[in-house]
């Protein structure tokens, strides 16, 4: 065993304990809820071109999340999933990035792959699992993905993206790419195996990995003290060795300077990063959660208050970028696009039938391709059965 | 050519595959200086460097979760789980993420460049936590492939083909031949197909159907039936999933009768996916039930080994049944 591997402390001759809360971590905060920003603040390399396309970002995120929520409720669409409140997380994440940088998320980042560009149909798409969804109907909604954003596809099971990202980002290292990979993932899904895997792993083998938790309070039910006793998540960071950060989740300056200097570090040194967003899921789980069965009103506005959306307007109209006409004209404009897209989307085609055995391997093997058959014959005999794809081969 | 044991043939693969490309890449537990636990992994770190052959920390499910990070990133993992009965803490990754990685994104990502390696199997006085065939629980996966060598010869040009295909592949090796079984191997590249069995022996009484460790053991039962006059045709399935229903069946229609042994358990085993679809495929040429030779289903024990295990005495038995149902 290598001696270099712990600090010693100092010789005691007493059993002493060290406290289990009792890492101190600095949290950074850079823009106050007025719009200010605090005194002294190290800001984040942003001009008006990119403050203006992050609140574009956010004014998307909120309108398509409250249109989606409708389609939901009117029973247009089957799930849905927004992240009310805790939008400067993901956005400003993937705005503290490079276009080449890999983003591995959980769920609830949908934010940062509007900032990347995905476009309103291909949201669309995905939700209505129609023929033109790039992950072919498959998942359920708010599963997105991209190849060509970078933006790995998301998959349900929670936290299982936190050691492929260490993966990642070990081969964006080999390869000496110009290039990190930031991983999402909330504080319940800190809790899975997966994200102590992950941590030491990336870790050990010097890993150009961000381990981005968004800490929003609440993991479907179960609030974050009936989730974990230490100081957050981040105090994890310390015990694997990885440089670690707290950040003002609801503040899109920090996020994004926490970001870009995580990125800086990751990329010169060769090393992880963990970065804590505290934040508050203000809106439900999802579509099929309500919260009024776990916790306050008064809770809750407690956070509203605490508008990241809203901060961030404080903060441009301060500069001059962003006016009150705009504002409206956007949202307006937004909400009768978004509109139109559901109508589009929501009629076209399933896909193919083909699709249900292809992507299963490279090319479709004979069984695979005798059971499509037995499914094709099958229904070309109930055809009224099967609406989607009879006559349709 | 060359005489090499199981571990020399593998070892010889891993080094052509790390050789040919850079982004290949060698890991697990012990994988790295010490050259593995059996040694499959022997001077690769010292021939390829510690970046591209490296301990990982023991965590199975942090090992695959890692390396389908490589493969979707476009690096070629290999991955060593070091006794596949400990590979159950990296179940999710592989089912829920390496088999489903492609198919759920429709095809925008894929970790189609993962081989992992794991020793599998009895015979070495293990007990029940260095014993276990665990072959069946991945072959339930749609998106994996599962791959099993018997010998030297086999495993070089299988674990090679493995490598290169591009789906998750998961090479289950015969611990109890890696040293036991020897061979003239190529020193060169060569490659054996994925998903195709392998006809041993011809005969014209009943067929005889294993993979893996299990082959020696059959051979000897077919010997012994071989005595008292009965022909057996013996085979070699070498991939589980997708596995080879053709072959078999059509040496079902000439024998009319089939044997499927294994190690493992008899409830839910692989023998009985493949008695069941060749059942379907046979119905009218069988002239007895098809029988399953495999282990109790119980866990694997340690001083009862012997009883336990499907050895060439218990097919021998069932052969006789079969042929004089």
């Amino acid at each position: 065993m290598s001696s270099e591997l712990y600090n010693e402390g100092p010789v005691v001759h007493k059993p002493t304990f060290i406290d289990g809360t009792s890492v101190e971590i600095p949290e950074l905060k850079i823009l106050k809820q007025d719009g200010s920003v605090y005194e002294g603040s190290d800001m984040p390399d942003i001009d008006e071109a990119l403050a203006v396309k992050v609140y574009k970002t956010f004014v998307f995120h909120r309108v398509l999340d409250e249109r989606m929520v409708a389609s939901q409720r009117q029973g247009r669409l089957s799930f849905y999933m927004a992240a009310l409140g805790e939008e400067a997380a993901s956005v400003g994440g993937a705005a503290g990035l490079k276009p080449q940088d890999m983003i591995m998320s959980q769920y609830r980042e949908q934010g940062a792959l509007m900032f990347r560009g995905f476009s309103l149909e291909n949201f669309m798409n995905q939700m209505f699992s129609n023929e033109k969804d790039l992950g072919k109907g498959r998942q359920m909604p708010i599963h997105y993905g991209s190849n060509e954003l970078n933006y790995m596809t998301v998959s349900s099971p929670l936290g299982t993206q936190i050691p492929q990202a260490t993966g990642y980002a070990y081969g964006q290292k080999l390869q000496g790419l110009d290039a990190v990979t930031l991983c999402y993932f909330g504080e319940g899904a800190a809790s899975e195996g997966d994200f102590h895997a992950g941590l030491n792993m990336a870790a050990v083998h010097e890993a150009p990995v961000i381990f981005f938790c968004r800490n929003n309070g609440y993991a479907i039910s179960t609030p974050s003290d009936e989730q974990y006793k230490g100081n957050g998540i981040a105090s994890r960071g310390v015990g694997y060795g990885i440089k670690t950060l707290r950040v003002d989740g609801n503040d899109i300056l920090a996020v994004i300077k926490a970001t870009q200097t995580a990125r800086k570090v990751a990329l010169k040194e060769n090393v992880p990063v963990l970065v804590e967003a505290m934040s508050y899921r203000l809106g439900a789980h999802s579509t099929s959660d309500d919260p009024s069965g776990y916790r306050t009103r008064e809770e809750e506005a407690k956070w509203q208050a605490n508008d990241p959306i809203l901060r961030m307007k404080n903060w441009l109209l301060a500069e001059n970028w962003w006016d009150e006409n705009k504002e409206k004209a956007l949202f307006e404009k937004l909400r009768e696009k978004v509109l139109a897209a559901v109508k589009v989307s929501e009629k076209m085609s399933k896909p193919h039938i083909d699709t249900l055995i292809t992507d299963v391997y490279d090319v479709p093997s004979n069984q695979l391709k005798a059971q499509l058959e037995q499914v094709k014959m099958h229904v070309n005999k109930y055809p009224e059965a099967y609406p989607f794809t009879a006559g349709k081969f | 050519m060359a005489k090499m044991n199981m571990l020399q043939a593998i070892n010889n693969a891993l080094d052509i595959a790390m050789g040919e490309d850079d982004s290949t890449l060698c890991f697990g537990e012990d994988v790295g200086h010490f050259g593995g636990v059996f040694r499959a992994t022997s001077g690769l770190q010292d021939k390829y460097g510690k970046l591209r052959c490296f301990n990982t920390p023991l965590v199975e499910q942090g090992i695959i979760g890692f390396a389908n990070g490589l493969a979707a990133q476009g690096s070629r993992p290999i991955a060593e789980i070091q006794f596949a009965d400990y590979i159950f803490p990296a179940f999710d990754q592989i089912v829920n993420e390496a088999a489903k990685f492609r198919y759920r994104s429709g095809n925008e990502f894929d970790v189609g460049k993962l081989t992992i390696r794991s020793p599998y199997g009895g015979g070495i006085a293990g007990g029940l936590y260095h014993s276990q065939s665990p072959e069946a629980y991945f072959a339930h996966t749609p998106g994996l492939k599962v791959v099993i060598p018997r010998n030297p010869y086999q495993a070089k040009g299988l674990l090679l083909a493995s490598i290169r295909d591009d789906n998750p592949v998961i090479f289950f090796e015969p611990k109890r031949l890696y040293r036991a079984s020897t061979g003239e191997v190529p020193i060169e590249d060569y490659q054996l197909p994925l998903g195709k069995a392998e006809v041993l022996q011809t005969g014209s009484d009943i067929t005889l159907l294993a993979w893996g460790a299990q082959m020696e053991v059959l051979q000897k039962a077919a010997d012994l039936a071989a005595n008292d006059g009965i022909s057996c045709e013996v085979i070699d399935l070498r991939s589980i999933l997708p596995w080879d229903i053709e072959t078999i069946a059509n040496s079902v229609v000439k024998t009319g009768r089939l044997l499927v042994s294994q190690e493992a358990p008899l409830t839910a085993g692989f023998a009985s996916e493949i008695a069941a679809t060749i059942q379907q495929e046979c119905f009218l040429h069988l002239e007895s039930p098809i029988e399953r030779v495999c282990g109790l289903d119980t866990p694997y024990p340690l001083a009862l080994e012997k009883e336990y295990v499907s050895d060439h005495l218990k097919i021998y038995e069932a052969i006789k049944r079969s042929f004089n149902y």
